[in-house]
């Protein structure tokens, strides 16, 4: 075992030593558990501080407040700290240490598994209270009888005999051995924790994820265009995203409307229809929050959901410039909810910002706001303005902001469905509501083989930890007075084991087996008698 | 039970841990007194006698298994047990009511969660004590678990509500049945931990404190105790990541995101995994994998109370 290594006290100066004796540093016990805590430690941090794959907004909002610390932080990697440099180099060194500590225990273990357990110690039979057990069955008769019992229950044996030496007086001898999976089952639970890496990093490497929103009635078809968002592995191409569509047809929701927990979200549901490539049919789906679908080997998840309130924006001519359902961003649990209207085809151009409401109400310290995330009493709070949407300066705006800098407000305004907003540049509509949802799509070809090198880990951990590896040893040999002596012990090599229950299961064995030999000897007797009574 | 002035399954479920409270304390008290009357034991033979060669330790066969001449403190140990037993089968009752009431598993919030807990140390401790005498033990696994059930009540206590959508799957039913079996597991393998380093002074100090301590098992049975409770529960608790996982990848898309209450689960995952690699490491075999025990269960800790109400997670579905 590496533990029983002889620590070297100061490295080798010749470069060849130096690398030896940096090799064994690293692949002993004690690095590893080092390491192990290193890992552990600097995990820490990111659970702590924002990390940036979770909450990048966040984030940015720490640095700003932080001026010195925040940026400091940032270039040594503190804001996505599991994919710091030096959190990859903790656990890749734990990993090349985990190699070079298994592959060679792999060898010993398949020469052990090959070799007849070791012969049994001549001092057995000297142990300190170690008692003989006196009985009248031949050596020979007792040690085959054990050792044959001891094969059929799954034990690695060996028999032989020792001729007696000077104070010793020899005898035949069984030695057995078992919980070899102890150690099989250390060893793929560490090289399934190789797999683990190589699985999780090919899923990394060739996966993608994106997110995207879709109304109530709309589409989508999978192309990099469509997604709001969208990252892929290092090795993701543009060919790797299958070209399948689907519409979602309708979306449900209900909320807790008791007193506990009022509001809390029960159910969400989206009913989609498929299509695994264009022209292809279509399939009807369900997807719910724990109840992904896939398609084409991607994975399509409801993640959010809001509501799109409907507009129809009239010029002052009375023309219809504008009629659709815009998606608003929940803003608190009770979907209050932010969005803009921009309409850069009228004459001049206008824009809104909207405040909607789905159960509304109103105080003096939070203005309008939702109270319940139903739409029970929707309206919506709207500020007009009018003038140059800035759109066509080039620089790409978000569709969530309006930019009023070449702008003037016509005013504000709340509405109720169906009502009408009239103004000098023309009149908005509030027509009603419909709600959209936010799917989460990811590709990840390394989950499954994740999976499965988990699970053989936990499975191979479990035998290991379950199985001790013992040694029996059982001496036979005849005493001066004509009976036999048997003697067993035995000997735990895992830590912490105790084996008196397989010497005590071994002394069963024989003392069955002599009581078999003394029932069929009485037997036999007795028949001889019935026969000379004849 | 839903007509005027009788009690609603509700009230019945708090009637009912209000009741295993009482009766758990007067276990820790019978506990604390037999822990403080313990006598040096008379008996220098166990069942199995054994002695260092160059491999390791050999077991030699000793049929004889002295019985153990009774102390003053047994007698209310035992006590302590059966009261022990019956608070455990109050809990289930309780916890058992409480699910009824919400018509789902009693495990949507950190409330329930914590009384499932605290029911998870007690079977631990029970279930082990069917197999060897943990008598010793009562006190250190019983204020724990008394400790949990007070903090429910008073600080995390919530009014049974359905589980938010998240919640909703049979993955939870799994992940946290495992859990709350690990949280069982670990405390009292913290308890048997902190035990061994108490012990392993006295016994390197020449036995001052014969009375208290002199019940308790050395510190080398204490230690080995300690390693046979993570060995069963670190694979358990390899499960339960990985049932978490599996449930976060229906839930959110992907199966590990780095979320703070998943980062804890790992860092308590390495962590045992550092004290098992400890326990076959020069030099570490002893207290020190003692104190990697402990801080363990102070990683689990922090991940359940520390996580859920003060960081924003994912996961922070305390309901406080
Ligand atoms: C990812 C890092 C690692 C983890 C999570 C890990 C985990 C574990 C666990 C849980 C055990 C106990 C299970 C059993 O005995 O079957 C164990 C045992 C062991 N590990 Fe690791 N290990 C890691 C890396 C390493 C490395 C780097 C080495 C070598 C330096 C190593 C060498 C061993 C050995 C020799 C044992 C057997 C101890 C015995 O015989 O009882 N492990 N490891």
């Amino acid at each position: 075992m590496s533990d029983t290594r002889v620590e070297a006290v100061a490295p080798p100066l010749d470069s060849q030593g130096f690398l030896r004796w940096a090799w064994r540093q690293l692949t002993s016990m004690r690095v590893a558990l080092i390491l192990l805590f290193a890992l552990a430690v600097a995990s820490v941090p990111g659970s702590i501080l924002p990390q940036r794959g979770n909450n990048p907004l966040l984030v940015d909002e720490w640095i700003d407040q932080q001026p010195i610390l925040g940026p400091l932080l940032d270039r040594l990697g503190f804001f996505d700290v599991y994919g710091a440099p030096w959190f990859a180099a903790i656990y890749l060194l734990l990993f090349v240490s985990l190699i070079g500590c298994v592959l060679p225990r792999v060898g010993h273990h398949w020469k052990a598994m090959r070799t007849p357990p070791p012969i049994a110690p001549r001092n057995l039979d000297r142990m300190q209270a170690f008692s003989y057990e006196t009985v009248d069955v031949a050596p020979a008769d007792v040690s085959s009888h054990v050792s044959q019992e001891l094969r059929r229950r799954g034990w690695r044996v060996r028999t032989g005999s020792d001729a007696a030496v000077d104070g010793d007086p020899g005898g035949i001898w069984v030695s057995a051995e078992k919980g070899y999976l102890r150690e099989t089952g250390n060893l793929i639970f560490h090289l399934a924790l190789v797999l683990i890496l190589v699985a999780v990093a090919a899923g990394g490497l060739f996966g993608w994820r994106g997110n995207v929103i879709v109304k109530e009635g709309n589409g989508f078809s999978n192309t990099l265009t469509q997604y709001d968002a969208w990252g892929g592995g290092r090795l993701a191409t543009a060919d790797s995203i299958p070209p399948f569509s689907f519409t979602l047809d309708d979306f449900d929701v209900e909320f807790e409307r008791s007193e506990a927990q009022r509001g809390a979200p029960r159910l969400f549901e989206a009913r989609v229809a498929v299509q695994n490539e264009p022209g292809a049919g279509a399939r009807e789906e369900l997807i719910e929050v724990n109840s992904p679908i896939s398609i084409a080997g991607a994975k399509v998840f409801l993640v959010g959901h809001g509501y799109a309130p409907s507009f129809i924006v009239r010029d002052s001519s009375g023309d219809v410039v504008f009629d659709d359902d815009v998606v608003f961003l929940p803003q608190d649990g009770n979907f209050t909810s932010t969005g803009v209207i921009k309409i850069p085809d009228s004459n001049p151009q206008l824009g809104f910002r909207g405040l909607f409401l789905p159960t509304s109400a109103i105080d003096d310290i939070r203005g309008p706001h939702s109270v319940f995330p139903d739409a029970d009493d929707p309206s919506v709070f709207l500020s007009a303005w009018y003038g140059d949407l800035g759109l066509a300066s080039g620089v790409p705006q978000s569709i969530y902001s309006l930019s009023t800098d070449e702008m003037e407000q016509i005013g504000l305004r709340a509405l109720v469905p169906g009502q009408v907003w009239e103004f000098a540049q023309g009149e908005i509509e509030f027509t009603g509501w419909t709600r959209w949802s936010s799917f989460q799509i990811a590709f990840d070809p390394g989950k499954e083989a994740a999976l499965v090198a988990s699970v053989l880990a936990m499975l191979a951990l479990t035998v290991s930890l379950f199985t001790r590896r013992r040694r029996i040893w059982l001496r036979a040999r005849d005493d001066e007075q004509g009976s036999t002596l048997v003697g067993v012990a035995g000997l735990s090599k895992s830590e912490a084991g105790d084996v008196s229950e397989d010497v005590r299961a071994v002394q069963q064995i024989a003392a069955d087996h002599i009581a078999g030999r003394k029932a069929a000897a009485n037997e036999t007797t007795s028949n001889d008698d019935r026969k000379s009574e004849q | 039970m839903t007509d005027g002035g009788s009690m609603s399954l509700a009230e019945a479920s708090n009637a009912a841990i209000y009741a295993t409270m009482v009766t758990l304390t007067v276990a820790m008290v019978l506990f604390a007194a037999s822990f403080a009357s313990g006598r040096r034991r008379t008996t220098s033979s166990s069942s199995v006698a054994s002695r260092e060669t160059a491999e390791g330790s050999v077991a030699v066969i000793d049929r004889v298994d002295t019985a153990v001449a009774a102390e003053p403190g047994r007698r209310l140990a035992n006590v302590a047990m059966s009261l022990t037993w019956l608070a455990t089968g109050l809990l289930t009752v309780g916890l058992v009511l409480r699910g009824l009431w919400a018509g789902r598993v009693p495990w949507g919030n950190m409330y329930e969660f914590s009384i499932s807990s605290a029911w998870g140390v007690l079977v631990v401790f029970l279930v082990l004590s069917t197999r060897r005498d943990l008598r010793w033990l009562g006190l250190f696994v019983v204020t724990p678990a008394l400790l949990t059930l007070g903090l429910a009540v008073t600080v995390l206590y919530t009014e049974a509500a359905q589980l938010v959508p998240a919640l909703k799957s049979y993955w939870l039913v799994i992940h946290v049945s495992a859990a709350i079996i690990c949280a069982g597991a670990f405390t009292v393998a913290a308890s048997a931990a902190a035990l061994s380093l108490v012990q392993s002074r006295r016994e390197q100090r020449g036995l001052t404190w014969q009375g208290v301590m002199a019940s308790t098992p050395s510190t080398e049975k204490l230690q080995t105790f300690t390693s046979r409770i993570i060995a069963f529960a670190f694979p358990l608790w390899t499960f339960a990541v990985i049932a978490g996982a599996i449930w976060a990848e229906n839930a959110w898309g992907r199966y590990w995101g780095w979320d703070p209450k998943e980062t804890w689960a790992f860092i308590t995952w390495v962590v045992y995994a550092a004290y098992l690699h400890a326990r076959s490491t020069a030099g570490w075999r002893g207290n020190r994998a003692s104190w990697i025990a402990i801080l363990g269960l102070v990683t689990f800790l922090i991940n359940y109370f520390g996580v859920n109400i003060f960081v924003n997670s994912l996961h922070s579905y305390g309901g406080l």
